[in-house]
């Protein structure tokens, strides 16, 4: 019981925010009014993801000094678990999309950004299938996964400033964090950037020990 | 001093080997000038300025992408074995990356020179535009050397390579064209800055992490 802590809190968080989210008040804003609650859901799962993705990396660089098979498991059932937040995270844009710019996809540079990032994780996962011998495999996607992260950092971090983009905080576009995000928000978000990268990191844990039973009884 | 006297010997043997058969090189130049030629014969005029840019970045791309590809696939498995037995893996994807941006300058240089001369247009701050096609070869060369070092050691090289740089190269290729429409508009060149900082910083990035972690790519 007292290893669990952790993910009794990752739920009470979730339940927290959820609920929180969706009742507690907020302040009123033209043109975003109540989908302003999105924040909550939406930004928490890039959170997830990235906190997913680095812990995939962290595994590719131990599995490189260490050609353990169990780390190169983790790092690839990280980036499953990631790939799930981050398109969670473009549907979850995509409806407030509708609701604020009319459109679910109106080929924001934020969205394309985004879009092209999931691309290069999928590209990991293509490249694991080409290969069958399962330390080659292991071997060469750690290496992509690590070549591949700084550019997904760059892709959404640093180019979308560099655009104009209607996404909140880019072009001119108020962002959340000046003065729009008084105190009452701040105590939703951050526990909500908390409990989801802890769900994330859970799922991601039970679907790694899935994968050791399967591998474990198929040899 | 070693490892510098190794880079200049394997960059030395790359120049010589391709001199001896000037495939590589001619084939890359037959290949854009005739891309440029199917353009011209099917745009004929060009009024947009943004599809002209546009249009040069792709044939770049594609070149970029058939000629430096070839760096590691064409290579055969002994020449591989012998270069690792008497180098140092980091001298050689060094050397390889050199030789490739050199490669590259070459070419985009004269397709340039052959792409304004066909569509009779010049951008008008041309030192700008010709900085972007130096750091767009510079980043092609760079990113893809490793990932067809990456693509070669997987097994099937020409689909994968696609699959693998293609989302790699995107980002590089937006701050590009961003970049080279700054040359064509004409805009004061303190506007460009931030472009280049980030293309200098992504081909430092992307040079570090080739030397880092090829040395656990190549050995088997």
């Amino acid at each position: 019981m007292y290893k669990s802590w952790w993910k009794i809190m990752g739920s009470v968080l979730v339940i927290y925010t959820t609920i929180g989210g969706l009742l507690l008040g907020v302040p009123r804003l033209a043109i975003l009014n109540e989908t302003i609650r999105n924040l909550y859901f939406h930004v928490p799962m890039w959170f997830g993801m990235l906190t997913l993705f680095s812990i995939s990396v962290w595994y590719s660089i131990k599995y490189l000094l260490s050609t353990n098979q169990t780390d190169d498991l983790k790092a690839v059932e990280s980036v499953n678990v990631g790939i799930v937040f981050s398109l969670l995270g473009l549907v979850t844009g995509s409806i407030w999309a509708k609701f604020t710019w009319g459109q679910y996809w109106s080929f924001d540079v934020k969205q394309n950004f985004t879009a092209i990032a999931i691309l290069l994780y999928f590209a990991y996962l293509v490249l694991r299938n080409s290969i069958d011998e399962e330390q080659k495999r292991a071997k060469i996607s750690a290496i992509y996964n690590i070549f591949a992260f700084p550019m997904m950092v760059v892709l959404i971090m640093v180019l979308p400033r560099l655009q104009d983009s209607l996404h909140p905080g880019n072009g001119g576009n108020p962002g959340f964090n000046s003065y729009d995000l008084d105190s009452r928000m701040r105590a939703v978000l951050y526990p909500a950037f908390l409990g989801w990268s802890i769900i994330g990191y859970w799922i991601y844990t039970i679907r790694f020990r899935i994968r050791s039973l399967e591998i474990k009884d198929n040899s | 001093m070693q490892f510098a006297n190794e880079v200049k010997y394997l960059l030395y043997k790359e120049i010589l080997l391709e001199w001896r058969s000037k495939y590589a090189i001619n084939g890359m130049l037959l290949y854009v000038v005739s891309t440029i030629f199917v353009c011209f014969i099917s745009f004929v005029t060009m009024e947009n300025k943004i599809t002209w840019n546009a249009l040069f970045w792709i044939i770049m791309l594609f070149a970029a992408i058939n000629g430096v590809s070839k760096s590691f696939l064409q290579e055969s498995k002994g020449r591989q074995l012998y270069s690792y037995i008497i180098a140092s893996p980091a001298a050689i994807i060094l050397a390889k990356t050199i030789y490739n941006i050199l490669m590259m300058v070459i070419l985009t240089t004269i397709a340039l020179g052959v792409y304004i001369i066909v569509f009779s247009y010049s951008p008008s701050d041309f030192l700008l535009f010709y900085i972007a096609v130096i750091l767009g070869s510079l980043s092609f060369s760079t990113i893809f050397t490793m990932v067809s070092a990456i693509a070669t050691k997987a097994g099937n090289g020409g689909m994968l390579m696609a699959v693998l740089s293609f989302p790699l190269i995107i980002p590089v290729l937006i701050v590009l064209i961003k970049l080279s429409k700054n040359a064509i508009d004409g805009l004061d060149r303190s506007v460009s800055l931030d472009e280049i900082g980030i293309l200098l910083l992504i081909n430092v990035m992307t040079v570090t992490a080739s030397l880092i972690l090829f040395p656990y790519l190549w050995k088997d």
